[in-house]
This record gives C-alpha cells, sequence and structure tokens, in this order.
C-alpha cells in the first residue's frame, strides 16, 4: 500500500511535466509526421500515406539544394564559431581576474539583449557596400572599389557566427572553470610543455563543452530563417525559407511538413554523432 | 556551470527565439503592414470605442490557412491581394458586403474591379488601395534613360547594381511584359520564355529582397534599381532621398491592388462593415495611402480632398490615368498554374 502511495506521488510530480511533452511535442510531432505524408488537391488536404512529398526533394532542384546550402553555412558557423568562441573563453576563464570575470560575461552578451531582427539589419548596414567596413578598407587603401558583402552566404555566416560565439563562448567558459587547475600542474610536473598539456590534458576535458555548445549553435543554425533571409539577400534558399515559401504562399503543409521532418532527421543525426561527448544536463 | 552563466545562456537562447503575442481585442482584422500604423487605426478606434486587433501576415496561402483552422466569429475583416480574392470566396471566407453602401462610384474606374472583387454578382470585397510593380532606381547612380525600358533595365551594365523585389507574381508579370506577353496570357506554354529572362534577371541581381530590405538596399546603395518596386518602395524615403525614384518602362509595369472584406462568420458585422466603410471613406483613404508602412494610390480619388499638394507629388497623383492606361493587372493563375509559376520562381532563386 505504500508503495503504492510513494508511486502514485511520483507519477503526480512527473505527471505535469509528462503532459506538457505529450501536448506540445509528441503529439504535434505525430501530427507533422503524419501531415507529411498527406497530399494537396487544390487547396484541399487530402491525408493518407503518400511518399510524394519526399519523391519531390529529389525531383525539385531548388529543394535538394535548400538542404546542401543548409548543410554548407551551418557546418561553416559552426566551425567557425567555435574557433573563435574557445579562446574568448579562455581569456575570461584563465586572463580576466575572477571578480572582473561576471561583469566580462555580462558585457559580452550585452548587445544579444537587442533585437534579433534588429541586429541582423544592423549587420546589413555594417556590410553595405557604403557600410563601415567598406568603408574602412576604402580609406585605408585596402581595396579601391567596395566589395559585395551583404546579401551573400558570407553575410549570413558572419550574422551568424555573432550570435553562436557568444553562445559557445559561455558553454566553454563554464567547462574551463570547473577544471581543477591540477591538471595543467601535474602535466607540467610531467614534462608536458603548453601545446601537450592543452592538447593532451586541457582539450579533451573541455571536449564535452565544445560539443555542447557546437550542437546547440548547429541546432538553432540550421533552422533559422530570419539571418538568411535578412542577410543573405535570397541569393541562395535555406530549407526554412522554403518551408516559409511552402507555407506562406502556397499553404502546402504537407510539404512543409516533409522538409521540417528532413531537418529533425539531419538534427538527429547531428546528435548522434555528437552524444558521446554531449552534456546537456551541465547547461 | 554555475548560476550566472546558466542564466545568461538562458537568457540568450531566449531572445532568440522570442516572438511577439498579440492580445485579441474587440476587432480582429487581418491586414498586411499598412493598416498597422495608428494614425490609421485610432480615428476608427475612438468613433466607435473600440480596440482593434491587428495581425499582419505574409502571403495569401498563410492567411488562407489561419482562416480556415480558426473557428466562426474569431476573425472580423481581410486585408487581400486583389487577384486572391476568388480564393477566399471558393474558400467561403468572405461574407457579402452591400454593395449600395460602398462608396465606389468616386473610386478611380480601373480599381472598382468587379470582376475581382463580385462574384455571382454578390460583392465580397472591395479595392482599397493600389500601386505598381515596376521599376525603383537612385537617379543619381543610374542613366534614368535606361529605365524606360525593361530590356535595358537587367542589362549588362546594372550587373550587381539590381535587387528583385521576393515576389514571384509582379516579378513574372513584369518579365513577361519585356517579352510582349500580357500578364493575362501567362501560361505554361510560356514559361520557359519567362523562365529565360527571369534567368537573365537573377544574374544581374545582388539580392532577391522583401519590402524592407529591398528599401534598405536602395537606401544605403547597396543597390541601385529595384525591379518590382514602385511608389510603394520609394515614397516613404522621398522627403530623405528625393533621388530614389521610380517610372513605369515603355513595355508596361504591373499593377498590384489590395481589398478589403468582411470575414464570413463574424460575431459583430455591424461592426466589421464600419470598418470596411471607414477604410474607403476619403479620410481612411488618405491615411492609408500615406500609411508609415508604405504608400499607395487611395482606391477612393475623393481622398485627393484630405492629401496635400506634396503628398500627391509623391503618389503622382495627376499621372494616374496614364499610368493605369499603360500597366496590367497582376497575373491571375488558377491552382495547377500557381504551382508551376512558384516552382520556377524558386528555380530561379536556387541558381
Amino acid at each position: 500500500m505504500f508503495a503504492m502511495g510513494q508511486r502514485a506521488k511520483g507519477w503526480g510530480f512527473v505527471a505535469p511535466a509528462l503532459i506538457w511533452t505529450l501536448a506540445f511535442f509528441i503529439v504535434p510531432f505525430i501530427v507533422m509526421g503524419a501531415m507529411s505524408f498527406a497530399t494537396l488537391d487544390g487547396r484541399n488536404l487530402v491525408w493518407g500515406l503518400s511518399f510524394d512529398n519526399y519523391a519531390a526533394l529529389a525531383e525539385r532542384r531548388f529543394l535538394w539544394r535548400a538542404i546542401v546550402v543548409s548543410l554548407e553555412i551551418t557546418v561553416t558557423v559552426t566551425i567557425v564559431s567555435v574557433l573563435l568562441a574557445y579562446p574568448l573563453a579562455w581569456i575570461i576563464a584563465f586572463n580576466v581576474p575572477p571578480r572582473w570575470q561576471r561583469l566580462v560575461l555580462l558585457l559580452t552578451i550585452l548587445p544579444f539583449w537587442t533585437s534579433y531582427v534588429v541586429r541582423s539589419y544592423a549587420w546589413l548596414l555594417v556590410l553595405a557596400r557604403e557600410g563601415v567596413v567598406n568603408q574602412t578598407l576604402m580609406n585605408i587603401g585596402l581595396i579601391a572599389e567596395p566589395l559585395t558583402l551583404a546579401n551573400t552566404r558570407f553575410a549570413t555566416v558572419t550574422g551568424f557566427v555573432h550570435f553562436f560565439v557568444m553562445l559557445l563562448t559561455l558553454t566553454i567558459y563554464a567547462n574551463l572553470v570547473q577544471l581543477s587547475p591540477n591538471y595543467r600542474r601535474a602535466a607540467q610536473d610531467l614534462g608536458a610543455n603548453a601545446f601537450q598539456t592543452f592538447r593532451h590534458v586541457i582539450l579533451p576535458l573541455t571536449l564535452p563543452g565544445i560539443v555542447t555548445g557546437a550542437f546547440l549553435t548547429f541546432v538553432l543554425c540550421i533552422g533559422d530563417y530570419v539571418t538568411p533571409q535578412i542577410l543573405g539577400g535570397n541569393t541562395e534558399l535555406t530549407v526554412p525559407q522554403v518551408i516559409m515559401v511552402q507555407l506562406g504562399r502556397r499553404a502546402d503543409f504537407p510539404l512543409a511538413a516533409a522538409l521540417a521532418i528532413v531537418l529533425m532527421g539531419i538534427v538527429t543525426l547531428a546528435y548522434l554523432a555528437a552524444a558521446r561527448w554531449l552534456r546537456l544536463d551541465r547547461l | 556551470m554555475n548560476r550566472l552563466t546558466s542564466t545568461l545562456l538562458t537568457t540568450t537562447i531566449l531572445t532568440s527565439v522570442a516572438g511577439v503575442a498579440s492580445a485579441q481585442d474587440t476587432l480582429n482584422a487581418l491586414v498586411w503592414c499598412d493598416h498597422m500604423d495608428p494614425e490609421l487605426i485610432a480615428p476608427f478606434e475612438a468613433a466607435h470605442n473600440v480596440t482593434v486587433n491587428l495581425r499582419e501576415y505574409e502571403g495569401t496561402g498563410a492567411a488562407l490557412a489561419l482562416l480556415e483552422q480558426s473557428r466562426p466569429g474569431d476573425w472580423d475583416v481581410l486585408v487581400i491581394d486583389g487577384i486572391d480574392v476568388f480564393r477566399a470566396v471558393d474558400a467561403g471566407i468572405l461574407a457579402p458586403l452591400p454593395a449600395d453602401e460602398l462608396p465606389t462610384a468616386d473610386f478611380f474606374p480601373e480599381v472598382v474591379m468587379d470582376d475581382v472583387n463580385t462574384v455571382d454578382g454578390v460583392t465580397y470585397a472591395v479595392t482599397e488601395k493600389f500601386g505598381y510593380n515596376t521599376i525603383s532606381y537612385n537617379a543619381a547612380r543610374v542613366d534614368p534613360a535606361d529605365m524606360e525600358s525593361l530590356a535595358t533595365v537587367w542589362s549588362e551594365t546594372y550587373q550587381g547594381r539590381i535587387s528583385i523585389y521576393d515576389y514571384y507574381l509582379p516579378v513574372m508579370g513584369l518579365a513577361a511584359l519585356s517579352e510582349g506577353i500580357d500578364t493575362a496570357d501567362i501560361s505554361a506554354d510560356n514559361l520557359d520564355t519567362l523562365g529565360d529572362v527571369m534567368a537573365t534577371m537573377r544574374s544581374r541581381a545582388a539580392s532577391v529582397a522583401g519590402v524592407v530590405a529591398a528599401q534598405t538596399a536602395l537606401a544605403t546603395g547597396e543597390v541601385d534599381i529595384v525591379v518590382g518596386g514602385g511608389e510603394w518602395l520609394t515614397a516613404v524615403l522621398a522627403e530623405e532621398q528625393p533621388d530614389l525614384t521610380w517610372t513605369i518602362p515603355s513595355e508596361g509595369a504591373v499593377r498590384w491592388t489590395q481589398s478589403l472584406g468582411v470575414v464570413e462568420g463574424t460575431q459583430q458585422p455591424d461592426l466589421a462593415l464600419e470598418f470596411v466603410k471607414y477604410i474607403v471613406s476619403p479620410e481612411g483613404q488618405a491615411r492609408l495611402a500615406t500609411s508609415s508602412c508604405f504608400w499607395g494610390m487611395p482606391a477612393n480619388a475623393a481622398a485627393g480632398d484630405f492629401l496635400t499638394d506634396e503628398q500627391k507629388a509623391v503618389l503622382r497623383w495627376d499621372e494616374q490615368p496614364d499610368y493605369l492606361a499603360r500597366t496590367q493587372l497582376y497575373p491571375a493563375p488558377d491552382d495547377a498554374l500557381d504551382m508551376a509559376m512558384q516552382d520556377l520562381w524558386l528555380d530561379t532563386l536556387a541558381q
């Protein structure tokens, strides 16, 4: 009787979370999955088990191209962000006095308390032909004519990296400050130089922070619509942009659902690839 | 991870995904951004002691899907692309309007468009605003003479200095006009021809941009020409940057119209009708024409009495008879052709 009471109490505690997950994740996911096998007859939705929407990925060049473009941008952003965030996190963790670290972290992410959309448009102005970057390069004589920076993949990647470097800095910083200084001392006592200490001791121990941040970057980047739309200038289409077109103009929910399932499949593969090092519980 | 970094991380992620929620009030209107201007809505709210809950949408498909999934009474009025009124009527989304209570006798005759707003003798919508998808440009940076022909607009001279408005219907309409094809004659048979024109256009373009991005690109000098632009793009910038202007080339241009209707099943048909009547009244029309989001010609010519000479000059009020004669309505494809046109558009973007 006591055990049953305890069990009921346990279910009572987890029930809200279960109901929440069921209502806002499981059920919508099932509906989206079912929708991806439906078709459109004119404007009417026809439920069924059709693979037409998935076949369209192979048949319509722009759909397949969108997947490739999304992956290329996301992988580039993730790698560049890690390469920039790690040294920044290192500096904050080991070169900034502890009493200033919180302030530095706060200042680092302060720009992100502004609107994401406004920030993207700000980048558009910075990268414009008559923007700060081009004007500076021309003033110092490095270029004679303004470069085309805005409305390019470079602009999209720049906008993403600006955001995700901060995200990664936080996850890597959290990992670095948890490292006992004894690891470094022990490595040095055993004759390791600074690079060897980093390569064989620090890097492996901070890998969970890097992978966790990289995975979050991957997930948020591949599903983002705003940055490629504003900064990329539609010079190439990503999967979220194509999904928006299906929803906004055609109301083709089945094809949009199939694309969303593909996107989830890509994220799942990324998770499986990173699962060994992921430490989401540390966030 | 310590509490500070957890908090900062959470804040950072949340600010990236946060949306804006809107409260539901008395009159619910599904609209375009030009109706979001308080200068337009506040007088109606004050006169009727109501609050208008405005929701902006992108694309007729999204609006129809939203309305089809809503309960009757959730929405009261709908702004819709003129050429899409028939789709909304087919879907049973629009309620009949009392045509005799609408001031269409004062409208510019070309935009009354009974064939669009009336189905089987029943009026379901009324034109509220119109304008042109044509060529906007910076007169200080391009040769205005080149802008008088579509052939020279997207010529090699302007490689990388063009932005294309991100809406397939007007841009494909312009592509058709450049080939001597009327917008009403666009069909599956001539899509290949349009595809070739758009491929050329695309190869010259630096970007394919929505309203704000196109305005920004033109205003910042990122591009010098916007194909598909018009008064709606440059009018709000006229005061600060008078070199930004627009023209209708010799081949003609595409005329856009937007219509307003009452949603079938509204619980407040009288208030919804009052809103429609306010928007098409001369005062409402003048405010809508000069809305902060984008300017455009009022359908009701009587709005001229409520516009200043400067505003009329920016709208090119006196040139309207010529413009109306030289422009053609948006292409109005059936569902199958519409899908084919969108596929062609997306293929062009992906090039």
